[in-house]
């Protein structure tokens, strides 16, 4: 069982002042054992921050990270599963989900996890897994009106993942929960 | 007394001296064992002979002090058994006189005075006298000062008390009063002389020394306070003054800090409360040099934490004026003391206002009027460390104690003090203060209160007179403005029209923050600005008067001046993204002419700024991507903004670079949703196009490298024509998607082509994705029926 953070669009300081703060109390180091960043943190202090809840930390960069070191994309293997990382400003139109599907199947992952449109979304789509676990921060977006603080907590057992769904509404935690199953192993070649 | 004398000399007479006691203490047991009375009185005299000695420091003294009080305590008891054995008490106070020299026979007489009083034969408060009196007969400093303190110890459990059974027959506590003051007076005139003992030149050894005999005389003051029959209106009319009269009149620094202190200590807080009026009248009149402000600090802390010790007790602090009094207190002594170093002064105000925040907590114009310090005004600039220290615990004690700047800002005289702080200082109290703001979650919500707040954290906001910046460290400066940054989230009020009041005033302080500042503080304003634009539109149906300023058009018409402002610094990237940002947010409140204005912003900026070709990529992606959601558009608009997006996308740098950003501006052409734009046929130019570039990349790549690019883009445009073929696009064909498929396996089956396991993925996913499309069956399994795989 590996437990995988997936977060961004924190958008601190530009359209946040911090992260709220019932997730910091909840987002407690040695319990994750990645995270994945979907990017605009967008200061090294928030970097830092997620780094002390756990070092095995994977960033793709916002547009508004001035950081050139995290890249565009990023791709990783965690137990059966092969997941990327990307922000998704790249991807016209945003957040559109055949467009994403197709980055999806550039990477060749199973999981793709993405951002921008700071709207929590997951679905299965061709066997494998589209997430966008929202802003951290609730940012203002101008492509999703009354952002609510979200995040993802990937619980990947096999071949089995559950998607947890932290979204905070007016001051209360709520949380749901989407159970997926990787029929077949990934193949990297026909 | 002999000046030079070095310690291992005095380690000699001490020796001497008690070798000498013990001598004659032994005679004294062996006299007392025989019941052999003038005997003993003669030895135990030779004995406190030894105390007659000049040649010891008071600190050896005493070493030799407390083994004759040892040996006198024997005595006493043999007294005591010689009176129950009938001898009569008065002729034993009578006997004891006849020994030769002075101080011994007063230790003789204090000794056999203890037994008298226990014998009840004589009134307690005569003894007393008298030998209170008496001792007045030893006047050498450190001798007498050890008498008086024997005599204080042996009567202190035989005072004349309420309750003690000395009392009555005429004894009152009253006596013992009176005796202890009378002790503690002389005592306190035979330490101040000690002074004027020995040389000039060893004036600070003296001091030391008289500093290890202060407890001596504080020892009657803990006697007093002892005494049950001191109450407050004894303490008041007889007590404090004769004590403050002692205090004052003796004019020694040593001896009126430390009795003051004493004071303080000693008796209840409750009597200082009532009596703080003779007690602080005091202070002006002390030595100069005195520390008082030290005495009045304790004092002040003392009386924060009486005062909440208990609800019951707050209202006579009120009703004495505690503060008024200490107030006006402190102004008399720091008038009173001109040479009085700044820190000083504002140590005692730190005091009183932590003494105010305790005790009047509701009081704001207490804390404002503890605040202002008079000292400061026309002074420069403070440089001495320690009153930084205090001016930031003055400045910091009303943001801890409210928990909330909010009440601190309305503190007039708190930005005037911030000005003598240097500029180092400054900005770390500005730190504290925004950082009070976050921890509690504070929000600042009138426009008023943000231009008082900017006021105190001005150290952060722009750039001070002095030419020290360039030593400033980039990652503090950084931490710094993220913190203004943040703050800017706090400054928030429901209602727009305030809201905006709100805005505009950060605004002003924010753009005289210079170049360096405006690309952290610029995003924040310009997000708070577009929230407001956000909450307006949603009440658009609402009525709207015609004095309202907060409309969405005023909003943008601040925000272009403000990204203006940032574009000149210049940082092109990040205006260009705000632009972006407004361009779309005055899209959905559908003012098209404001945002073309923002796209033409954003436009110019990437023409002429944006020089980077990584860059480039990312902005013309993020045009492409705001430009294709947008709906306000006209046809003739769109036409222009698209044109030019198309334009750049081709001119980008690499070939591959300029394949990606032209197909991706085919979604430019087809936007579901919405009528009108499905213009298939520009869908297919754009595709062409980028197929003809990936060809172009392709060749370029056989003759730098003589090896074919990678097929990838290939992979990556037939994914777009499965995307417009999926969307009902009648321009794509299958049979167009077959010749890039058999294209794309021909790239891949190259000799000259390099290997690429990314782009074989790729393209053997986007196939298993075809098969899946066929498989599914219905209206999109017979739509891809045609593509062979």
């Amino acid at each position: 069982m590996v437990l995988v953070l997936a977060l961004g669009d924190l958008h601190i300081p530009h359209r946040a002042a911090d992260l709220p703060s019932k997730f910091k109390s909840m987002l407690v180091p040695g319990k994750i054992q990645h995270i994945l960043c979907t990017g605009n943190l967008c200061i090294k202090e928030i970097h830092d921050y997620l780094k002390s809840l756990c070092p095995d930390l994977h960033v793709s960069r916002g547009e508004y990270d001035e950081d050139a070191r995290y890249s565009e994309t990023k791709t990783l293997t965690i137990g059966q599963f092969k997941l990327g990382l990307c922000h998704g400003h790249q991807v016209v139109p945003w957040g559109d989900l055949d467009s994403l599907a197709m980055l999806q199947r550039q990477l060749d992952v199973d999981i793709l996890v993405t951002g921008h449109t700071h709207q929590f979304k997951a679905y299965k789509h061709e066997g494998g897994v589209v997430i966008n676990p929202g802003s951290a921060t609730g940012a203002y977006s101008s492509i999703t009106y009354d952002v609510n603080p979200s995040f993802v907590l990937m619980d990947i057992d096999g071949l089995r993942v559950v998607v947890y769904v932290y979204e905070l509404i007016d001051g209360e935690v709520k949380v749901d929960k989407i159970d997926f199953k990787k029929t077949a192993p990934t193949q990297s070649a026909p | 007394m002999l000046p030079d004398a070095g310690s291992e000399d005095e380690e000699k007479w001490l020796a001497e001296g008690i070798a000498s006691l013990q001598h004659n203490a032994f005679y004294m047991h062996r006299a007392l064992d025989s019941n052999n009375l003038r005997d003993a009185l003669k030895y135990s005299a030779q004995m406190l002979s030894e105390l007659r000695t000049s040649r010891l420091s008071p600190h050896k003294y005493y070493e030799l002090y407390m083994r004759a009080f040892d040996e006198l305590r024997k005595l006493e008891m043999f007294f005591k058994e010689e009176t129950k054995r009938g001898c009569s008490v008065i002729d034993l106070y009578e006997l004891v006189q006849h020994a030769g020299n002075i101080l011994p026979r007063l230790y003789l007489l204090c000794t056999v005075g203890s037994v008298c009083i226990q014998s009840k034969e004589t009134p307690a408060k005569e003894i007393l006298k008298d030998l209170v009196e008496m001792c007045r007969g030893v006047q050498h400093p450190v001798r007498g000062l050890f008498l008086r303190s024997y005599l204080s110890q042996i009567s202190r459990d035989k005072l004349p008390d309420i309750g003690s059974e000395y009392e009555g027959d005429g004894d009152s506590f009253i006596d013992a009063v009176e005796f202890v003051l009378q002790n503690f007076t002389e005592m306190n005139k035979l330490w101040v002389r000690m002074q004027h003992q020995g040389p000039v030149r060893e004036k600070e050894k003296r001091d030391k020394e008289r500093s290890e005999l202060r407890d001596l005389v504080g020892k009657n003051l803990h006697v007093l306070s002892q005494i049950d029959g001191v109450d407050l209106d004894i303490y008041k009319d007889t007590v404090l003054p004769r004590v403050l009269e002692q205090v004052v009149n003796c004019k020694d620094e040593l001896a009126q800090h430390y009795l003051m202190d004493c004071i303080i200590q000693v008796f209840p807080d409750e009597y200082h409360l009532q009596t703080l009026e003779t007690l602080l009248g005091a202070c002006p009149q002390l030595q100069p040099t005195v520390d008082i402000m030290t005495v009045l600090s304790q004092l002040m802390d003392r009386l924060s934490n009486y005062a909440t010790s208990s609800t019951e007790i707050l209202p006579e602090f009120l009703q004495v004026e505690a503060f008024a009094k200490l107030s006006n207190a402190i102004g008399k002594v720091i008038d009173s003391q001109p040479e009085m170093p700044i820190v000083g002064a504002i140590t005692l105000y730190v005091s009183l206002l932590k003494f105010t925040l305790r005790v009047h907590p509701d009081r704001l114009d207490y804390v404002d009027q503890g605040a202002c310090v008079k000292k400061l005004s026309g002074k420069p600039k403070i440089e001495d460390n320690k009153a930084t220290k205090q001016i930031v615990a003055l400045l910091s004690a009303p943001v801890e104690k409210y928990n909330d700047i909010d009440t601190a800002l309305k503190l007039s005289n708190y930005p005037r003090i911030m000005d003598h702080l240097d500029n180092a200082t400054k900005k770390i109290m500005a730190v504290v203060i925004i950082q009070s703001i976050m921890k509690n979650n504070t929000y600042i919500s009138t426009a008023d209160k943000v231009e008082a707040l900017f006021e105190l954290i001005k150290g952060l906001i722009k750039d001070m007179d002095e030419i020290q910046d360039e030593e400033l460290d980039e990652e503090d400066f950084k931490e710094e403005q993220n913190s203004v940054a943040r703050l800017i989230h706090m400054l928030y009020n429901d209602y727009p029209e305030e809201m905006l009041e709100i805005i505009q005033t950060v605004r002003k302080h924010i753009l005289l923050g210079g170049p360096k500042r405006l690309a952290f503080t610029v995003p924040p304003l310009i997000f708070s600005a577009l929230k407001l634009v956000r909450r307006l539109q949603v009440h658009e149906g609402d009525e709207v008067g015609e004095d309202v300023s907060a409309t969405p058009k005023k909003i943008f018409q601040i925000l272009n001046q403000i990204i203006e402002a940032l574009s000149t610094i210049p940082s092109s990237e990040l205006s260009l993204r705000l632009y972006l940002q407004c361009a779309e947010a005055a899209n959905d409140c559908e003012l098209e002419p404001v945002a073309y204005e923002f796209f033409t912003q954003a436009f110019i900026l990437y023409e002429e700024e944006v020089a980077d070709s990584k860059a480039q990529v990312t902005a013309i992606h993020l045009i492409i991507g705001t430009l294709q959601r947008m709906t306000v558009f006209g046809v003739e608009n769109r036409d222009t903004l698209t044109h030019k997006a198309t334009g750049y996308s081709a001119k980008l740098l690499k070939k591959p670079d300029q394949c990606r950003a032209i197909y991706a501006c085919s979604h430019l052409f087809w936007v579901e949703n919405q009528d009108g734009i499905k213009d298939g046929e520009r869908v297919l130019l754009c595709l062409k196009r980028a197929i003809r570039i990936a060809n172009a990349a392709q060749q370029m790549a056989n003759v730098t490298r003589g090896s074919s690019g990678p097929v990838t883009l290939f992979v990556e445009i037939l994914n777009k024509y499965l995307y417009f073929f999926e969307k009902g696009n009648p321009q794509i064909t299958s049979s167009a998607i077959q010749g890039l498929i058999e294209l794309i396996m021909n790239e891949m089956q190259s000799d000259n082509s390099p290997s690429d396991p990314s782009a074989d993925a790729f393209f053997s996913s986007t196939m298993r994705y075809i098969q899946f499309q066929k498989q599914k069956g219905g209206a999109m399994g017979e739509k891809y029926e045609p593509i062979k795989v």
